[in-house]
């Protein structure tokens, strides 16, 4: 909530390049088979933080207290934020089927430029003075 | 102890000096955290000399304080409390946000704020630590301007502290806007644009001791649970609940602006004059389709999401941002100034949320001053050339902003509206608390009793005469004890403190016991509830309120009573006539002290105290009024 009302959680946008995987200087993350996303080898990983300047959306972080990176797994093909967000009615948030014909890497985005268009989109020009 | 972060922050803003305070785990039990836990503190610190403590001085304590369901139970809030300027009681007063379960993960229950910064400053909490800084760059400026500025600084000082972390989630703020900084005793202790914890004037306390801001982040976990599979299910209950509240959830109490009125007869009309209108141009669809740019805004963890953003998009009052307004602002800072467009409540709700000014509060003075301007007691001169006819919203903003500023006669104003039907009836000579509609000193909630048909009177007429919280029409005297509008009850969710709204259901009602119990470990349960632990609380309200000072002191007698203007006959509507039954109110006044374990002026009596532990509250009493 940089601005309040354009809230909006800091997900992973599965790149098709994997820019955060290529730049791992120990080969702590790697590409789940099943499911696509990235998982973090906890053992490997010595959260040196290169995956989050790789990232074009700065989206993993590094865990507070333990030494490794964090980036969405898609809790194994059951997301619980896709799970919450359609219980509760607001449909958010849904599981789409990820296709080779587009670049989800646009999508990767920092939480300021997502804030930006969404405050624009929701407030206009007002918006424009919030940022 | 389980549910608590364990400890909470002291700030001495004298001596510049942060410590941690821990409490024994019976105390909390005994008060729970919260509403009930602020006044233990307060007792504790300043209950022998109380009458004599400035509610706007240094030694004031200002409490922002959690409790163990915070963060848990869905719907997260703060309760802020201290004396109050309003009541010179003790009010806890909540607002929702992200910021109680911030100071929760970063290892904080609450922060104790004591004495007075030289000079303004803001208090920024981390993991386990806390520092005062400067706040003059941000004194002065309202609220959306400070928001700004606190969540840019605090996110680069997080990044610069941990270059390696990652993109940092802002810290959450609590702060006040000019009116508080002012030492207003009509303002908010606010949070995200919109939100304040209005009720007791707390944000004149907080400004009183040079605090603009409160900021936390956190980056652990919330505090271990007893039972955490329990908990994640009770989770899950009470959001089903939630999610079945269809209306509410589309509406918020956004839809009681036009209902309360033409439907109830009990919302106020230019000062209360009338209770009625059948306004179609302040509908809820109106509101719907003109100015809700979000349908759904919840803060953390709320599967209700009652709150709307509204922004007019195009006409003059273009780009005004607040939320919903939710129904009370709907009336006080709409009909009650005689302003019927979801436009105009708009514009003058955003002006109040930026300027730091509570909407009832706030909304009770500007029609209060609306109507000596009517009778002719005030006129242009005395208001600064400002001619505040009803409906004139510009007019009405103009004296907001005095108020605000403390400019003119905003300065009287700014006192709230009892404090300055005194000041303004000394110079006029007349008595003007007629057209106060306060009780004991504190504006009263947008529900009135006249009608007979809204829930402040389904429990009895004395719902805010005999309520420990004056005019909070969150908080009102109810019978029976045990219903969930009673005040008993009331002081479960803002000591546990989570949001009211979340629990209106009876079946969420029934879990709450369960909750406490998954959470903290111990089965309080509604025999020990009632008969005790609530009433500890409700009594040490009571004789705070009851101590009052130093300006002004309430007397049971006279002060346990209705506004005068809810004796006069509603002039219109389908409830045309009818007003409050004198006697059947004191019917109900006696029935409620019996009920509670007051005599029959309303003083907690001196066994129902030594029952309850509670002998130098007594003695206190005895020997002060």
């Amino acid at each position: 909530m940089l601005v309040p009302g354009a809230e909006v959680p800091h997900f992973c946008s599965q790149c098709h390049d994997y820019p955060c995987v290529e730049s791992c200087p120990v080969e702590a993350l790697s590409v789940s088979k099943e499911t696509e996303a990235v998982l973090v080898d906890k053992e490997k990983c010595t959260a040196c933080g290169q995956c989050i300047d790789a990232c074009p959306g700065r989206i993993p972080h590094l865990h507070p207290t333990e030494n490794y990176a964090l980036i969405c797994d898609l809790c194994a093909g059951d997301p619980q934020c896709v799970k919450v967000c359609s219980e509760g009615k607001w449909n958010a948030l849904w599981i789409a089927g990820k296709s080779d014909s587009h670049s989800y890497k646009l999508y990767a985005k920092r939480p300021e430029e997502v804030t930006r268009e969404l405050v624009i989109g929701l407030y206009g020009e007002k918006g424009k003075e919030m940022i | 102890m389980r549910g608590y972060a364990g400890k909470f922050l002291e700030v001495d803003l004298s001596r510049e000096r942060v410590k941690d305070v821990k409490f024994e785990e019976d105390i909390l039990r005994q008060y729970i955290g919260g509403r009930g836990l602020a006044t233990k503190i307060l007792w504790d610190r300043l209950g022998d000399h109380w009458e004599k403590v400035d509610p706007l001085g240094p030694e004031n304590i200002l409490l922002l304080l959690t409790g163990p369901l915070t963060g848990f139970f869905p719907g997260a809030k703060l309760c802020v409390s201290g004396k109050s300027p309003q009541s010179n009681g003790i009010v806890g007063s909540t607002v929702a946000g992200e910021f109680p379960v911030e100071l929760k993960c970063a290892g904080y229950d609450g922060l104790i704020v004591t004495g007075k910064a030289p000079n303004p400053v803001y208090i920024f909490v981390t993991d386990n630590r806390a520092e005062i800084r400067d706040a003059s760059h941000i004194w002065g400026k309202e609220a959306k301007e400070t928001l700004k500025i606190l969540t840019e600084e605090g996110r680069r000082e997080l990044a610069e502290r941990n270059p390696e972390y990652g993109e940092w989630k802002e810290p959450a703020a609590v702060y006040v806007g000019p009116a508080g900084e002012n030492g207003t005793r009509v303002s908010a202790v606010t949070a995200k644009w919109t939100h304040g914890a209005g009720y007791g004037g707390y944000g004149g306390v907080m400004g009183s001791k040079n605090l603009k801001a409160v900021i936390a982040k956190g980056t652990g976990p919330l505090p271990e649970v007893e039972d955490i599979e329990r908990v994640s299910t009770l989770i899950d209950e009470i959001s089903r609940i939630c999610y079945g509240s269809d209306d509410f959830r589309r509406w918020g109490t956004g839809a009681a602006g036009y209902d309360v009125g033409a439907r109830l007869s009990s919302e106020p009309v230019r000062n209360w004059q009338d209770e009625w209108h059948d306004e179609k141009s302040f509908g809820v669809d109106k509101f719907e389709e003109k100015v809700w740019i979000k349908r759904y805004w919840g803060d953390f963890g709320c599967p209700t999401t009652c709150l709307k953003i509204a922004m007019p998009r195009a006409g003059p009052f273009k780009g005004a941002i607040t939320d919903n307004p939710d129904y009370e602002n709907q009336a006080y800072v709409g009909t009650n100034l005689g302003v019927f467009t979801p436009e105009e409540n708009v514009y003058l709700m955003a002006l109040l949320d930026d300027l730091g000014l509570c909407g009832i509060q706030g909304g009770n003075v500007l029609g209060f001053a609306g109507e000596l301007y009517q009778r002719g007691i005030l006129t242009k001169e005395d208001l600064d050339g400002i001619e505040p006819k009803w409906g004139d919203t510009e007019a009405f903003a103009s004296l907001a902003r005095m108020v605000a500023r403390r400019e003119g006669v905003g300065d009287v104003l700014a006192e709230g509206t009892y404090r300055a039907a005194l000041k303004i009836g000394e110079l006029k000579k007349m008595d003007l608390l007629p057209y106060a509609v306060v009780e004991k000193g504190m504006a009263i909630g947008a529900h009135g009793i006249r009608s007979e048909q809204d829930y402040t009177t389904e429990g009895g007429l004395m719902s805010y005469a005999c309520s420990v919280q004056a005019g909070d029409h969150t908080s009102i005297a109810y019978l029976p004890l045990t219903h969930g509008n009673s005040e008993l009850n009331i002081i479960l969710h803002d000591s546990g403190v989570y949001c009211w709204f979340n629990i209106f259901d009876d079946e969420a009602l029934a879990l709450i016991w369960d909750f406490f119990e998954a959470v903290t470990g111990w089965r309080i349960g509604p025999k020990e509830w009632y008969e005790t632990t609530a009433r500890r609380i409700l009594h040490l309200q009571r004789a705070a309120l009851l101590l009052g000072g130093p300006d002004h002191r309430w007397d049971p007698k006279i002060h346990d009573d209705n506004p005068p203007r809810f004796y006069e006959p509603l002039p219109s509507g389908p409830y045309a006539g009818k007003t409050t039954d004198r006697a059947k109110f004191e019917k109900y006044r006696s029935e409620y002290y019996e009920a509670v374990g007051w005599d029959e002026h309303g003083i907690p009596k001196s066994e129902e105290l030594k029952r309850l532990g509670l002998e130098e509250v007594s003695k206190k009493l005895r020997s002060t009024i």
